[in-house]
């Protein structure tokens, strides 16, 4: 049964292929070690008997040497995918009892490829935060403790925490996530596992409960570099149903994967070295940096001038977007109702209620930053820098194929440690940010462990629907890591 | 720019969000932080650049005019939290 | 705006002086179209509740607009025969607030850059007088659902069918200043929709609902406070309320009170305004684009097609009408208000051997037509009596077959029994007698029984001329061509 768990994505599609396990074993050493996990609170909704009942099909489709390219994998999908028949939360009091009669289509991608849905992962709520901490679920738990503090719990990252957790404490073999500010690159980082942000409309946003409709991008979090390659085909794809999916057909994400970055130009951007940034992560940056020099890429300097502000240009469009999004959650149609005397009373009796501190100051300044008199000042200001940023990039893409850069600018925290600061937690997302606004794909890959033992990332930026070249890039700096370190729990797993 | 516990009181009504007097000023607190943060905008010199209306691209997909949807009342009620037959319920209003 | 000289402009008589209107209108026009302008659910209207809404038209969580090609095709058309400016590039923006019948928290419209610009239409008014008014702006936006307040003591029932659907906002420039003129300009609009099959215009369903914007000045003086009595769907309450509006704000002005800003709603069975409370507070729409979407760049080739398949439009047809069939501008405007009349009317001066002659083909359609139709309730779509027909029996009056007085009767008898002219003047054998020697024996007859009316005519009294005719027509049936008949009678008396 232990054996089981350590195949890959990879791996484990082959074992089934080859007939070495059956999806149904497979899928059964997860249940069992979700439920040995139960205080990681990674899930919200296990699905066991769909689960089974799914790994009992694909097992059929595998006897007859049939089956999709995932067929049969047993994933975790994060609790922001709609899921048909399926409690689906956003880890938010307002959508109690939420089963929606609908799939997403990412989710559906996977299924109709053969993957197996083991349950729902934690998330900070609506996809509002850095630590999963925000979840009406509770906090999600990061597999990792400290070296010299095994006592206190960490947080996972956010707002794919649940997912992250799942997937580093060996509870999921891979996991959906969403990132609009980071939320698939920063857990990763914390956990020591790989997860990327594919470019905007690579993925449909149909079906995922939105928060900020310009910046969100649903991703793989894995173990490998292939296995996020893997997962990444099964997701993507142009949606008709979603407007801003991009009418491109999806190309093989696998191909090239080892082909290595001799002669690809590195850009290393200066304004990413920041005030205040712990030397234990430029070191690693830096080592990173020497990493793919030594494996043939050449190293450029280059200056992306705007991202000093490119965090609060987001916490200015996210919030606003997530305001208009949000109305919608109104007790009439779905979710959580607290009645009052009239149909305004029961809207924010309902809404007061429902959501949580974080998403409601959120909606508040979302609110704000779009009134009338502060329009100009803020959104449209806003978003003028956010084209700046994209410009940034533009060309800087120019000059370089990838970009490498640190993903957080810390380890993990504790649970607990940055609630009472919204800013300081928002500063968490400073490396990730910049490639949501411009909507580049970006992936973070394990690279090395902390003074404290603890997993850091690093981050390879690519241009435009340029995934392929982006995985490259990544599994030669996967490669040079050879990160090995597990967290404590695993062992014996 | 700093916000008043009015002016919060205000949004929130905006916002239909009820947010209870005791949270009010922490809330105050907090929208100034966040405001405070992103005020660093005002240095950026943005004449003569446009919004980014267009992240990828591509041209607004326009869907032939056909009847491909809707029909199912059941599934669109199916969650309601006062359902009245297929209609939706709400407290009576007053127009 | 070009007023045309006006005899008497409008004016309302206040305590202290005369006052002047201006209106504006705001016309949402719903779509022609089979699905809404957002999603793939059906728009016709009656369906049962909420069987007409899809996941994206109930607001569930993760859904996300996709336009509909031909509801922007029909907004082009509207703007293009409108005369207005097509914007190559507009911008959906999402206007945001809380109502039960706004499933999402906002209507997806548009704010800064609609879809059409600025146009004109062109009235006729009863006087004689024409008028131009100013069109601002035509956009695209999303119907809201239907709320029942009925139904239930303490609740309100929600339907979603309506919600989604495509509506055009067509606003006014604050150009009309009076109920008269507004009447046409709701008219006028309303034909021209129906015209280019963007809008069926039917008020009663609710296809097409006015916002109605009134304030009043002293002639000469700078725009007032303006009050907006909101959808309207009755071209007659709209000009109550107008005449209802403008009077209370004159007396408030003239008591030396000022006037809010509000919006209020028409009590049809008051015949007054008032103001409407669920929007007494001011509201912040955080107009922004709509993300889930972007721009809409029309292609020049495209407007152009949408520009080279549009029909004669109303006031072409109607000057047409004058100048090719020489109507009258009061015929050519009745004929052409309606394109289904004009088709109709068209084809009747077109059918046959296309010797109609269109004067008298006018006068059939609009005074016996319409007088038949009228009386029986009917519409032209369900007249008894085809386009066809009616020049069948044209074409029997016009080639002398029967005369003008048999001509209504028989056009009575097609009215009733749907026969055609021809097989009802064969079955009664109603052809006119126009054979001299028959009339001749019919008016020596009548001569010879009245000898004495003969010799009273004969000594002045010339009034019986048409005893006499009336005696001979009745002899014959009716039959007698009344051409021939007052020739030989004329012949006869005279000596």
């Amino acid at each position: 049964m232990a054996g089981l768990l350590d195949l890959d994505l990879v791996a484990a599609r082959d074992a089934l292929r080859a007939g070495e396990t059956t999806s149904t074993e497979l899928t059964q050493a997860y249940l069992d070690r979700i439920e040995a996990t139960r205080d990681l609170n990674a899930y919200i909704t296990v699905t066991a008997d769909r689960a089974l009942a799914m790994a009992k099909a694909s097992d059929e489709r595998l006897a007859k040497g049939e089956g999709g390219p995932l067929e049969g994998l047993p994933i975790a999908v994060k609790d922001l995918f709609c899921t048909e028949g399926v409690l689906t939360t956003a880890a938010s009091h307002i959508l109690d009892g939420f089963k929606p009669p609908y799939e997403s289509t990412v989710t559906s991608n996977l299924w109709g490829a053969g993957a197996v849905m083991l349950g729902k992962t934690n998330l900070d709520e609506f996809a509002m935060g850095s630590s999963n901490e925000t979840s009406y679920y509770g906090p999600a738990v990061n597999p990792w403790r400290a070296a010299d503090d095994a006592q206190t719990k960490l947080v996972p990252g956010g707002s794919s925490g649940g997912s992250a957790s799942a997937v580093a404490g060996r509870a999921a073999l891979a996991a959906t996530g969403t990132d609009t500010g980071g939320s698939i690159r920063q857990p990763a980082g914390f956990t020591g596992i790989v997860g990327m942000r594919p470019t905007y409309g690579r993925c449909s946003r149909w079906g995922i409960v939105a928060f900020a409709s310009s910046l969100d991008q649903a991703g793989p979090m894995t173990r490998t570099v292939a296995d996020a390659a893997l997962m990444l085909s099964g997701m993507a794809g142009h949606d008709p149903k979603d407007s801003t999916s991009a009418p491109l057909p999806v190309p093989d994400f696998s191909a090239g994967l080892e082909d290595g970055v001799k002669g690809l130009r590195i850009g290393v951007p200066k304004e990413y070295r920041i005030d205040g940034m712990p030397p234990e992560i430029e070191k690693l940056w830096a080592q990173g940096v020497a990493w793919l020099k030594d494996a043939g890429a050449e190293i450029v300097d280059i200056s992306l001038p705007h991202t000093p502000y490119a965090l609060p240009t987001y916490y200015i469009i996210a919030p606003a977007e997530a305001s208009s999004n949000l109305a919608r959650y109104d007790g009439v149609r779905y979710g959580l109702r607290v009645d009052g005397d009239s149909l305004a009373e029961m809207y924010a009796n309902t809404r007061g209620a429902g959501f949580g501190s974080e998403v409601q100051r959120r909606i508040l300044i979302g609110t704000y930053v779009l009134s009338a008199g502060y329009y100009d000042a803020y959104y449209r200001k806003a978003q003028r820098v956010r084209s700046l940023i994209r410009r940034d990039f533009d060309q800087a893409f120019e000059t370089v194929d990838a970009i490498l850069a640190p993903t957080a600018p810390s380890d993990a925290f504790a649970i607990g440690a940055e609630v009472d600061d919204p800013v300081k937690m928002y500063l968490n997302d400073v490396f990730t940010v910049p490639l949501n606004l411009a909507g580049l794909p970006g992936i973070s890959v394990p690279a090395g462990l902390s003074a404290r033992g603890l997993p850091l990332g690093l981050q390879v930026m690519g241009a435009m629907f340029e995934e392929a070249k982006l995985l490259r890039v990544a599994r030669a700096l996967e490669k040079a890591a050879a990160f090995s370190a597990r967290p404590a729990m695993l062992e014996g797993i | 720019m700093s916000l008043d516990k009015a002016t919060v009181a205000s949004i929130a009504t905006l916002a239909r969000l009820r947010v209870p007097d005791d949270r009010l000023e922490p809330m105050v607190g907090d929208l100034n932080a966040i405001l405070g943060f992103v005020e660093q905008l005002n240095r950026v010199d943005t004449s003569g650049v446009e919004p980014l209306a267009n992240v990828t691209g591509h041209a607004l997909p326009q869907r032939e005019d056909a009847v491909t949807d809707g029909g199912y009342p059941d599934r669109v009620t199916l969650n309601a939290p006062d359902p009245a037959g297929d209609f939706y319920a709400v407290p009576k209003v007053v127009e | 705006m070009a007023e045309a000289d006006s005899a008497q402009p409008y004016r309302i008589q206040g305590e202290t002086g005369p006052w002047e209107l201006v209106i504006g209108l705001e016309v949402h026009a719903q779509v022609v179209s089979k699905s809404k302008l957002f999603s793939g659910a059906a728009t016709a209207f009656g369906a049962e509740p909420n069987s007409q809404v899809s996941l994206v038209d109930a607001a569930m969580p993760g859904m996300l607009p996709v336009i509909n090609r031909e509801c922007v095709d029909q907004a082009v058309r509207t703007g293009l025969a409108l005369g207005a400016k097509i914007n190559e590039v507009s911008v959906f923006d999402r206007k945001n607030y809380f109502y039960a019948d706004l499933p999402q928290g906002y209507q997806i419209s548009q704010y800064l850059q609609p879809v059409v610009g600025e146009g004109v239409v062109h009235l006729d008014l009863e006087d004689g007088r024409t008028c131009e008014v100013g069109i601002e702006r035509l956009h695209l936006e999303q119907d809201a659902g239907k709320l029942m307040h009925d139904q239930h003591p303490s609740k309100t029932y929600v339907d979603l069918n309506r919600s989604g659907v495509a509506l055009m906002e067509i606003v006014s420039k604050p150009d009309l200043r009076s109920p008269e003129e507004t009447a046409a300009y709701i008219r006028k609009l309303r034909s021209i929709l129906r015209y280019i099959g963007t809008c069926d215009g039917n008020m009663q369903e609710g296809s097409m609902r006015c916002d109605v914007n009134v304030s009043v000045r002293r002639p000469g003086e700078g725009y007032g406070t303006r009050c907006e009595i909101k959808n309207m769907n009755s071209i007659r309450f709209v000009q109550q309320a107008i005449e209802y509006e403008a009077r209370r704000q004159i007396e408030i002005l003239e008591a030396g009170g000022k006037i809010d800003q509000e919006t209020r709603l028409f009590d049809a069975n008051r015949g007054e305004t008032r103001s409407m409370r669920s929007k007494e507070e001011a509201h912040d729409y955080r107009y922004f684009p709509d993300p889930d979407l972007l721009p809409l760049a029309l292609d020049p080739a495209r407007i152009a097609e949408l520009k080279a398949e549009l029909p004669e439009l109303p006031d072409a047809r109607k000057a047409r009408f004058m100048s090719e069939y020489g109507l009258s501008l009061y015929d050519a405007a009745t004929l052409t208000e309606e394109r289904a009349t004009a088709d109709w009317y068209e084809a009747v001066v077109k059918g046959g051997t296309g010797k109609r002659d269109p004067k008298i083909a006018a006068n059939w359609v609009t005074s016996e037509l319409f007088g038949a139709l009228n009386k029986a309730g009917l519409d032209l779509a369900d007249s008894p009596v085809s386009a066809d027909a009616l020049g069948g029996l044209m074409d029997l009056l016009g080639d002398g077959t029967i005369s003008g007085r048999i001509a209504k009767d028989v056009f009575a008898e097609m009215l009733e029994t749907g026969k055609d002219a021809a097989a009802i003047v064969e079955e009664k054998g109603l052809k006119q007698v126009s054979d001299t020697g028959a009339i001749e024996a019919i008016v020596d007859a009548v001569l010879a029984e009245n000898q004495d009316k003969v010799a009273e005519y004969r000594g002045g009294k010339d009034k019986l001329f048409g005893f006499f005719v009336g005696q001979t027509m009745k002899r014959s049936g009716g039959k007698a061509n009344p051409g021939m008949v007052n020739e030989l009678l004329k012949a006869k008396l005279a000596g």
